[in-house]
């Protein structure tokens, strides 16, 4: 019965992969498009919904660790590297919430209609004020980097623990069922 | 087993130093292809391909930078009014701006090129930006022109011929070999300038016709798609321009008489809107459509309230026109994302920037 404790609830698991897939997406599909001339408008159209789902899966994420139980780290995660890691984790959740905030946000301030599919569209959250919009455009980019580094970094630390320490820390968050040894 | 410290009798024997650098390199090797995939995305691969920030970078080449102001149609004035719909164009389009009613519009005139202090002329080209507003949050935003076809079908041509019309710091004027070199290769700018030439410009703003020039889709109710282009047309009666430059020394004499205008009662046009045949093309804007093409006068644009370039109103909207509403889609026409983009920029830039009095002053307006 407490052969798989070592893993995150099955919940957990399931919305950090379908958090990770949508959040890379949304990186590769935000960087392309500002590159774009041919791909922009239908890059863009894609990536207004994406990000806003992105927003409503980190509230349902982090509402749904509030009731889990998580597995403690191995003991090859010293306390530092615990602090860390929770920070990190932290700071995710935050860069997570805040992005799509920011978007929507600026969309509101250059006073575009926030369209997401169809005739679903978002209301605005700020007053018409460019200047407002030209602050917060530049935010969106300096938070998608730092997003998109921080995932770097718990990537490689990640690789580092499971492929050099080989303490099965990819395990616990894996997409599949790990028996324990 | 416990849950907490995993015993370490479970740890793997310990990798061999060469075992360990391997692994390390491994991993370098993994993260070096994410970061790279994702400079790939963004372009930083391939400098010479033509992007939204190059492409905004060439109007400031032959512009300069004018701060606040459109890189394009820079030199501009707001009006405000209302859209008439009279019900013609929902069997086209179940767009809400076609349901009989009235929907509330804003807009802006311009001049073409990033000088906002350029000097009206008879020949200017003339720019009208609307944005439809009705009551369910949606918007339908056209940026138009006055001419008769556009000079260039893809994006790449209408930056070669932004640059090839770069004045020369010595004469002040284009090269005209440069020019030249450019028409050789664009035989449809040679044939959509002879169109053009044939048709004299009107006498000002508010006898102009003004036309989308780029193709789009209307999708009715039951779905079905129609290719469109559409015009707004003056009830003023057209006037040809005087073919030499006025003797007036007003360098905003258009402006100053769309002002007087206005200010004498409400200006109307009619939006009319024309349905492609099967083989008409809707990827190039330098190719009219026969004339003989059905077409529905949808309703009346009406333009009563007129005002210069201030916080909040026209100057701060960014007249995109693939900002749309259900039942109005983009065609295939390659201009269409690409000015999205490009216009996207254009807007980011002049929104943090410093702003600078426009050409028409709110004194220019008063009564
Ligand atoms: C986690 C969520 C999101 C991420 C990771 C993300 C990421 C990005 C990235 C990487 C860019 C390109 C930045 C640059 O290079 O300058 C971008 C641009 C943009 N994003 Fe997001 N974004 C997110 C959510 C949103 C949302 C919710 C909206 C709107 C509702 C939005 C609207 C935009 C727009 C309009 C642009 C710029 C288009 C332009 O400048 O022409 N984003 N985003
Ligand atoms: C690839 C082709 C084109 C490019 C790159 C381009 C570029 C631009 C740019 C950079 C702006 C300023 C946007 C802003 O800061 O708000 C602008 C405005 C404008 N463009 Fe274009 N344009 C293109 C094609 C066209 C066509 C085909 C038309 C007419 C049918 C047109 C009509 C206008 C008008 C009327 C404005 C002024 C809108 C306003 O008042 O805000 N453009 N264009």
């Amino acid at each position: 019965m407490t052969t798989d404790l070592e893993q995150f609830p099955v919940s957990m698991r399931f919305l950090h992969w379908l958090t990770a897939a949508m959040v890379l997406t949304i990186l590769g599909i935000g960087v392309a498009m500002v590159a774009s001339l041919a791909d922009y408008h239908q890059l863009v159209s894609i990536h207004r919904p994406l990000g806003f789902l992105i927003l409503v899966l980190v509230v349902i994420r982090f509402v749904n660790r509030q009731f889990s139980t998580m597995p403690a780290f191995p003991a090859t995660v010293s306390s530092g590297e615990r602090f860390i890691a929770h920070a990190s984790e932290m700071l995710l959740y935050t860069l997570l919430f805040v992005q799509p905030l920011v978007g929507w946000g600026m969309l509101s301030a250059a006073r575009y209609p926030i369209v997401l599919y169809g005739p679903l569209h978002l209301f605005p959250i700020l007053p018409h004020s460019v200047m407002l919009y030209a602050a917060l455009r530049k935010a969106h980019t300096v938070l998608a980097y730092l997003l998109f580094f921080t995932f770097i970094a718990h990537f490689g630390a990640v690789l580092f623990h499971t492929l050099i320490l080989r303490d099965r820390l990819f395990s616990r968050m894996a997409p599949y069922r790990v028996p324990a040894r | 087993m416990p849950t907490d410290a995993t015993p370490s009798t479970d740890q793997p024997a310990p990798l061999s130093v060469p075992g360990t650098l391997a692994r390390l390199a491994g991993i370098g090797v993994v993260l070096l292809f994410v970061v790279g995939g994702f400079l790939y995305l963004g372009g930083w691969f391939s400098p010479h391909e033509l992007t939204p920030a190059r492409f905004v970078n060439g109007f400031q080449k032959v512009f300069g930078i004018h701060s606040g102001f459109r890189r394009n149609h820079a030199k501009g004035m707001c009006v405000a009014g209302y859209f008439d719909s009279n019900g013609q164009a929902a069997r086209w389009s179940k767009a809400d701006v076609f349901r009989p009613g009235r929907v509330s519009v804003i807009g802006r005139f311009s001049l073409p090129g990033g000088n906002p202090y350029v000097a009206d002329t008879p020949a200017s080209v003339r720019g009208l930006g609307l944005a439809f507003r009705p009551q369910n949050g949606e918007e339908w935003r056209t940026a138009m022109i006055d001419l008769p076809v556009f000079v260039v079908n893809t994006p790449q041509a209408f930056y070669d011929q932004l640059l090839a019309s770069k004045p020369d710091p010595a004469t002040g004027k284009p090269d005209p070999e440069k020019m030249k070199a450019f028409l050789a290769g664009h035989p449809e700018t040679v044939r959509a300038l002879t169109i053009i030439k044939a048709q004299p410009f009107s006498s000002g703003f508010e006898n102009a016709t003004y036309n989308s020039l780029n193709a789009f889709r209307f999708i009715s109710a039951s779905g079905t798609s129609t290719p469109v282009r559409w015009s707004v047309v003056p009830f003023d009666p057209f006037k040809p321009a005087e073919p030499s430059q006025p003797a007036t020394q007003d360098r905003n004499y258009l402006f100053d008489a769309l002002i007087a205008r206005i200010q004498s009662g409400p200006v109307r046009w009619h939006l009319i809107v024309t349905a492609g045949q099967p083989g008409d093309p809707t990827d190039d804007a330098t190719i009219p459509w026969p004339e003989d093409r059905e077409h529905v006068d949808a309703g009346t644009l009406t333009l009563d309230q007129v005002e210069a370039e201030a916080p909040g109103n026209c100057r701060d909207v960014n007249f995109d026109p693939l900002v749309l509403p259900v039942g109005i889609a983009p065609s295939d026409d390659p201009l269409l994302s690409a000015r999205s983009a490009v216009y996207s920029q254009s807007f980011t830039r002049r929104a943090g920037e410093k702003k600078e009095p426009s050409a028409i002053t709110p004194s220019d307006v008063r009564k």
